[in-house]
């Protein structure tokens, strides 16, 4: 089946089978490899965009149930890695492996924006359905700490 | 700085290049350079063209400095901390520099990355990679300018005469300089480590901006033209064979384009039998797969279980070991006339790597070249085993070493590589190979379990009187398991007088693989948790009585065996410091308490202390570990470096929580609904402090690890009287009144 789906501002049209997860489209029909595979069934985080503004799991997602919405992907976050959480995570060196950062910045970007000034509580609670394997928890509690004070301009990025 | 992937290298002029760098075999025993000298012309090569000074060292006409990262990266920093030694030593700014990713080649050297080894093996030799191309550049400005090369010095990238007050750029002397004979590296004079620049300062991954807007490639990410996507089942009992399978009805599902089955071999951690789907999608391979019935031969491991194997240990341990790995002194003796003994059997389970990026790797066979994408730790095991497997020469196996979605050992296996291979050989097209979550839980080469039957003796001073252990491990036809295998000079051997350890081995189907500090990950939480129930038992501190046992002995070895041996005097000083920061001895309230272990492993001497809250519903929260650890007198990148130790410490709590269980000869677990993985919710806090001594620096992506466990599980001792014999900690009731 044909789909029109609206991703990081720009129309894309994908012709595949209706069961098939976003995650899949994204990744093997339109190049944007950024939506990592952890486990496909929610639960790592690996996987996490945004529709229309709300993180979500891409790999829970048949492609249907996003046409008519706005989709981000880590790709389409910023322009050059200029969002508050991509600057934070390059300062606060954040990443070991990486893979599943693209997941923790897509929820950190939406706890933000939802709430600009996150307690440690409030990081934890956001984050709790992202793993890293790494196990970066540390780096990524500081790098929101970081990005809200980017943010606010209360920091100004090195 | 910035990151770019080399283009493919041609192999002459490469060759050239590695003559350049001439003083190859020079250069150490470490890199070991392929040596063919050839005093060619420069090398224009690579994006931006610029001069090879040497294999690592390319310099453009604008100045811009190309560093190769020759290491596989698997999360380890070793992309930015192995560059940053080179950079140190020509004498540039870190940010004049891009950070090129080389392919597999001889010319690097190993190209590996397991065992904390990168760190150790090339802080020398990649120095002295900076140091003769600095002075080569010097070389060639003097000869520009008709002075000696003493008149010169370098100052972040340029060439300075102060007499005459001239100065070029390293970028106008490069095609000069590459040109000039190498230097020999030995004779080479290093910087004093007080001069450093680059070394030892925070800096960011260089693939940092890459990574955080999806840009960065795992080999999980890679495509080609013409790609097809392929999956492919294994018997769910380790090295079953394929009986039959409905490979008709598969090749007719929408997306196949082919389905069949591969032979494999009895290797367990080889090419096992299975049915490969080849489609046009992953998810396509993925679907049709719930369609694939076979039928298997199961083998003669289709009865074992996890539980079967504790029922035969439990017969085993009070035996004598069908091995006998260490006896000092009397043991028996000393056990008899002891007036306190402590007996404890302490079990753990198989635990698995799980890599965050499923095993993968994509390959494509033409014109009798089997190319290759491989996230690998290992690159170069990949060509080894295809050519003892399929039958292809290792020269017509080309590598390209792709990032890693988290290693911790698993991807120094070539199994996912072999299994590329073998498809890709039938395929007319490149394809790339995806496991499932499910196939990596069920197919990794797993952490070994082990059932350890202690008996100590205590003397009258509370001093450790007697050591016993009979250690049940896991192996393959007879021989134990990767990690499995406990050394005969484990601590704390050579520390007491009578001290015994034997070994026995239950034989199993299931393939093991070194998993992060690879028995050292176990055996510190059984040791350093019995050390502590021989303080409890002698009635002394559980830090005073460690530092009694390391005694006042500085360097112990065993003769003709390890010329690293067990520096007594440096663990000491560690295990002070880590007392010191963690505020040991400071009374805590009922419920919580504080707990310390050490280890020594991978060439690192470390000690936790970790402090717990236990609840009096049983409820552990782990809410703060101080880390203190020696690993010689440089921290190349400090940034890396606590990313290494945080992580470590992590993981050795998540791992402390991870069981795998096995049921007729299969692994019951198959995502991470039943194999949880620690989150952010149960995260602590993790202090560093690094204990600098005049030894040479070593690695860091292990040994902070194997002292956590026992750290916490004697903090949780302290702080409710429970002791914590089995793994995982789930398997304990911790309530108290």
């Amino acid at each position: 089946m044909t789909y029109s789906l609206k991703i990081n501002g720009q129309a894309r049209t994908v012709n595949v089978p209706p069961d098939t997860p976003l995650l899949w489209v994204l990744r093997d029909h339109l190049d944007l490899v950024g939506t990592k595979y952890g486990c496909g069934m929610g639960l790592c985080g690996a996987c996490t965009i945004h529709i229309n503004g709300v993180p979500m799991r891409s790999c829970q997602m048949p492609v249907g149930t996003a046409v008519g919405m706005q989709i981000t992907t880590i790709e389409g976050l910023s322009a050059e890695c200029s969002h508050p959480v991509q600057q934070a995570w390059i300062e606060e060196d954040v990443a070991q492996c990486g893979y599943c950062q693209s997941g923790q910045i897509m929820t950190a970007a939406a706890l933000l924006k939802s709430n600009p000034k996150p307690s440690d509580e409030d990081i934890t609670n956001a984050m709790a359905g992202n793993l890293c394997r790494c196990a970066t928890y540390q780096r990524i509690r500081q790098g929101i700490h970081r990005a809200a004070d980017l943010a606010a301009g209360k920091a100004v990025a090195s | 700085m910035s990151t770019q992937i080399a283009p493919p290298m041609d192999r002459r002029a490469f060759f050239k290049i590695s003559g350049l760098a001439g003083g190859g075999l020079l250069l150490g025993t470490c890199l070991s350079f392929t040596d063919e000298s050839d005093a060619a012309a420069p090398v224009e090569k690579g994006l931006g063209g610029g001069a090879s000074l040497n294999a690592f060292v390319r310099i453009a006409p604008d100045g811009r400095i190309y560093i190769a990262a020759h290491t596989p990266e698997c999360g380890q920093g070793v992309r930015t901390s192995m560059p940053m030694l080179v950079a140190e030593e020509l004498d540039v700014d870190w940010r004049q520099v891009t950070v090129e990713l080389v392919p597999l080649d001889a010319v690097y050297g190993a190209q590996f990355a397991g065992g904390s080894t990168t760190t150790p093996r090339c802080y020398t030799p990649l120095r002295q990679v900076g140091a003769t191309a600095r002075l080569m550049l010097v070389a060639a400005a003097a000869k520009r300018w008709s002075v000696p090369e003493a008149e010169c010095r370098t100052e972040t990238a340029k060439v300075v005469h102060p007499a005459s007050k001239r100065t070029l750029g390293y970028g106008e002397l490069a095609a000069e300089a590459a040109k000039l004979p190498v230097p020999d590296a030995k004779s080479v004079a290093l910087k004093d480590p007080r001069d450093f620049k680059v070394i030892g300062r925070r800096i960011s991954g260089v693939d940092n901006p890459a990574l955080v807007s999806g840009k960065a490639l795992f080999g999980i990410d890679q495509k080609l033209p013409g790609m097809l996507y392929a999956v492919f089942e294994k018997c769910p009992v380790f090295g079953g064979k394929v009986v039959s399978a409905n490979l008709d009805t598969v090749k007719s599902l929408p997306g196949v384009r082919d389905a069949f089955v591969v032979e494999g071999t009895p290797n367990l951690t080889g090419l096992m039998p299975g049915v490969a789907i080849v489609a046009d999608s992953t998810w396509a391979a993925f679907s049709a797969r719930r369609q694939l019935k076979v039928t298997w031969d199961e083998g003669p491991h289709a009865n074992d279980s996890w539980s079967g194997f504790l029922a035969k240990a439990a017969e085993l341990g009070p035996q004598p070991g069908k091995q006998s790995l260490r006896k000092d002194g009397d043991v028996a003796a000393q056990l008899a006339a002891a007036t306190r003994k402590v007996e404890a059997v302490y079990t753990y389970p198989f635990i698995s790597h799980a890599n965050l990026e499923p095993q993968n790797c994509t390959a494509w066979f033409r014109d009798g070249i089997m190319e290759m994408w491989a996230p690998s730790q290992r690159p170069g095991g990949g060509p080894d085993l295809i050519n003892e497997v399929l039958g292809i020469a290792k020269d017509k196996v080309k590598v390209n070493i792709t990032r890693m979605g988290g290693g911790f050992g698993r991807r120094l296996s070539s199994d996912f590589m072999v299994e590329a291979a073998a498809i890709a050989q039938r395929v007319p097209a490149p394809v790339k190979l995806t496991w499932s979550r499910e196939d990596d839980l069920r197919h990794d080469h797993y952490r070994p379990g082990g059932v350890h039957f202690l008996k100590g003796a205590v003397d009258g001073a509370g001093a450790i009187a007697a050591w016993h252990n009979h250690f049940v491990t896991f192996g393959n036809r007879g021989r134990p398991g990767s990690g499995g295998s406990l050394s005969a000079d484990e601590f704390p051997a050579r520390f007491l007088p009578h001290y015994q350890s034997e070994m026995s081995v239950i034989d199993c189907g299931i393939p093991m693989g070194p998993w992060r500090a690879p028995g050292s990950c176990v055996f510190a939480w059984v040791i350093q948790s019995f050390i502590d129930e021989l303080a409890a038992a002698g009635g002394r501190d559980p830090l005073e009585l460690r530092l009694a046992l390391l005694g006042d002995k500085t360097m112990v070895t065993t003769p003709g065996e390890r010329p690293n041996g067990y520096d007594a005097a440096r663990m000491r000083a560690v295990v002070k410091l880590v007392a010191e920061k963690s505020g040991w001895g400071q009374a805590l309230p009922k419920g919580r308490g504080r707990g310390i272990a050490f280890h020594f492993s991978h060439r690192g001497y470390f000690a936790n202390v970790a402090e717990v809250t236990v609840s009096k519903e049983g409820v552990l929260k782990v809410d703060r570990v101080v880390v203190v650890g020696d690993v010689g007198s440089q921290i190349v990148n400090p940034s890396g470096a606590d990313n290494q130790v945080e992580g470590s410490i992590i993981d050795g709590l998540s791992a402390a929580y991870q069981e795998l269980d096995l049921d007729r000869g299969r692994i019951v677990q198959s995502n991470f609904h039943e194999y949880p993985l620690l989150r952010i919710t149960e995260a602590p806090k993790v202090e560093t402090h690094y204990l600098l001594t005049n030894n040479p620096p070593t690695g860091l992506g292990e040994p902070a690890l194997p002292p956590l466990a026992p750290a916490v599980c004697n903090a949780v001792f302290a702080a409710c009287g429970k002791r914590i014999r089995t793994l995982p900690l789930s398997k304990n009731d911790l309530r108290w009144t």
